[in-house]
């Protein structure tokens, strides 16, 4: 089955030391369906997400792979064609909404900006469906919202108004790049929820990079677990949490906290497995060759 | 209000400022050699005659009791009367101040037109060749004063390709139908583009010559900021968004970096309003500057005390201006 987001092979390097940073990632993401990326600090969740929107930092290159958007390979695209598609067929829920919106922007023109600048809507109907979408994410007053400027808001309030522009122009993907991380514990269940009802109200593919994996648990249907920039496990929810299969999988699960027996959980992830990982990954880029071959 | 109690501040300590430098400049005057009795008589001259004119122009008082009278003069706007000219300052002072103004504001409006297309075409060539070249100019921009840059100008356009006039505000012969001497603002507002013209031959040099390092400065400042800015969070939103690199530097990046730019601007263009004293003496242009030099040469004394008492009202009222627009522009602070 071929899904609305399919990265295959994509593997990235430094550009200045070569040092690989992402080695032949294949993530699957049928339309509708929630795909966690987990790993720790450093293991390229992250620049996933960012490659698929076509925002990696200059210093990242991308060495081979497709990352197939509705069936078409978005690095086989010109750069203004790969824009206007990413921009038109997903949209990014940023991790800090503290800095996500532009300072001296009001609200509304930061959630119409896409739909009438790049999808090409009349401005009133982009401002009835801003309107729409605040609702939607419960916020109250949106007309008054609108006129507002970032600083006169609360970082959940601006959250939820990052979800809502998000969601504005019905992509059928949405990357969340953590998006709780950046917010109060009592905060981040609401906002968790209300992604969750936006996906399966709206049948959003949705690609969730977190670390969090309680939070991988309520929100995703399967996931896939990321060491040093290679997928070491791609199950469903159900599975990975009844039975993980890869040594790093089980250290990650054992070392999620725990209410039920604090003292048992928070173990950190043995050394052992670590350099077992490790060693997969070197023996992994030994036989690696890059097609084309033209990069030393 | 903010920007009315901003304002009233402001006017209080600008007072202070000026009476400040009041007596500052009115003592060192007085106090360097040289002495305008000894420009206005032959060599030669009795003990006693020089005593007469002393007396004359009550430079024969103490410096305190000189200060005295002047300032109460000029609480009643009577700045005195020019030792050269024998007319009074004030009107010989304000004759002057529209031609250096004009010449500023265009000088300010060259430096922000290049600084900040100087700056968007570094940031969107950013990590490329470009933006090494863009550096370099910068440098060159920051390290030549701007005498020096109206000295190649004149070579560049005045000798060996004469475009422009080197010399004077306006050509002589032209009939001049203006009622101020806002000459290039009356033009334009009269229609009379033929004026227009000539008036900006005149300034085009001098004006070009005191924007460069300023329009450096913005430059490199600007860029600095830019490069910080579409490297943020809201940028990279805008790029998933669809925009391109251009158009996020433009409108993401550009309002939130022109802040922190504004204040140095501001700083600068006082500088860049001192600059004309030499500028304006360099092309013969008939401004304040041209005529503070002139005052200094001759020991004009009262006519020093009130193109000095001018620069400090305009530097402290560009201080001003800087400072509201700078409230006005923040989102963040016209609410507060």
């Amino acid at each position: 089955m071929s899904g609305f987001l399919e990265i295959r092979g994509l593997s990235a390097r430094l550009a200045g030391t070569g040092q690989r940073l992402l080695r032949s990632v294949d993530i699957s993401l049928p339309a509708g369906s929630v795909r966690g990326l987990v790993g720790e600090s450093g293991a390229g969740k992250s620049m996933i997400g960012k490659a698929v929107l076509g925002v990696l930092p200059k210093a990242v290159e991308i060495v081979e792979g497709e990352i197939l958007l509705d069936e078409q390979d978005l690095l086989k695209v010109p750069p203004a064609e790969r824009r206007r598609l990413i921009g038109a067929k997903a949209a990014l829920i940023p991790q800090d909404p503290l800095t996500a919106l532009n300072p001296s922007r009001r609200i509304g023109p930061q959630i119409t900006d896409r739909l009438v600048d790049i999808l090409g809507w009349e401005k009133a109907r982009a401002a009835s469906r801003a309107l729409e979408v605040l609702v939607e994410v419960s916020i109250p007053e949106p007309e008054r919202v609108m006129r507002l400027y970032p600083h006169e808001l609360s970082g959940g309030m601006r959250q939820r108004i990052l979800i809502a522009s998000a969601f504005a122009a019905e992509p059928k993907l949405i990357v969340a790049d953590e998006p709780t991380t950046a917010l109060d514990v009592t905060v981040q269940k609401q906002i968790l929820k209300l992604i969750s009802q936006l996906q399966a109200r709206h049948g959003t593919a949705l690609l969730f990079v977190t670390h969090d994996l309680g939070v991988v648990s309520k929100v995703c249907d399967t996931l896939s677990v990321l060491y040093a920039g290679k997928v070491v496990e791609d199950t469903t929810v159900q599975r990975f949490f009844a039975a993980p299969q890869h040594p790093y999988s089980q250290a990650l699960l054992a070392a999620t906290p725990r209410h039920t027996d604090p003292a048992a959980s928070l173990q950190p992830v043995p050394q052992a497995v670590i350099d077992a990982a490790m060693a997969e990954v070197a023996a992994d880029d030994a036989a690696w060759r890059p097609q084309g071959g033209a990069h030393g | 209000m903010l920007l009315l109690r901003l304002t009233l501040s402001r006017l209080l300590t600008t007072l202070i400022t000026l009476v400040g430098v009041a007596v500052i400049v009115f003592v060192v005057i007085r106090v360097v050699p040289g002495n305008p009795i000894a420009m206005m008589l032959p060599p030669g001259a009795s003990a006693a005659d020089i005593d007469r004119l002393k007396a004359l122009y009550g430079l024969d008082k103490s410096i305190a009791e000189q200060f005295l009278i002047w300032f109460g003069n000029v609480l009643h706007g009577d700045f005195g009367t020019s030792i050269t000219t024998r007319q009074p300052v004030l009107s010989l002072v304000l004759d002057r101040l529209p031609a250096t103004l004009e010449l500023s504001i265009m000088a300010l409006v060259i430096a922000v037109i290049i600084g900040v297309t100087l700056a968007i075409l570094g940031t969107r060539l950013r990590g490329r060749k470009a933006e090494a070249g863009i550096d370099v100019a910068n440098g060159i921009g920051l390290s030549v004063p701007d005498f020096l840059w109206g000295l190649a100008l004149i070579l560049l356009f005045g000798v060996i390709w004469p475009v422009f006039q080197i010399s004077g505000r306006v050509s002589p012969r032209l009939e001049l139908p203006f009622t101020s001497q806002f000459y290039l603002f009356e033009s334009i507002v009269r229609l009379r583009f033929d004026l227009t013209a000539d008036l900006l031959s005149h300034m085009f040099m001098p004006a070009l010559a005191l924007a460069l390092p300023l329009a450096a400065i913005i430059s490199q400042l600007l860029k600095q900021s830019l490069k910080e800015t579409v490297n943020l969070d809201y940028s990279v939103l805008a790029r998933t968004k669809g925009y391109s690199e251009t158009r996020v530097i433009l409108s993401e990046a550009l309002p939130n970096s022109i802040l922190p730019t504004l204040t140095l601007v501001g700083v600068q263009f006082t500088f860049l309003i001192g600059g004309t004293i030499i500028v304006e003496r360099l092309f013969s242009y008939e401004g304040l500057g041209n005529m503070a030099i002139d005052a200094v040469i001759n020991r004009d004394l009262p006519l020093i005390q009130g193109i000095v008492i001018l620069f400090a009202i305009l530097f402290t009222f560009v201080n001003l201006a800087v400072d509201m627009t700078y409230a006005f522009l923040n989102p963040k602070l016209r609410h507060a």
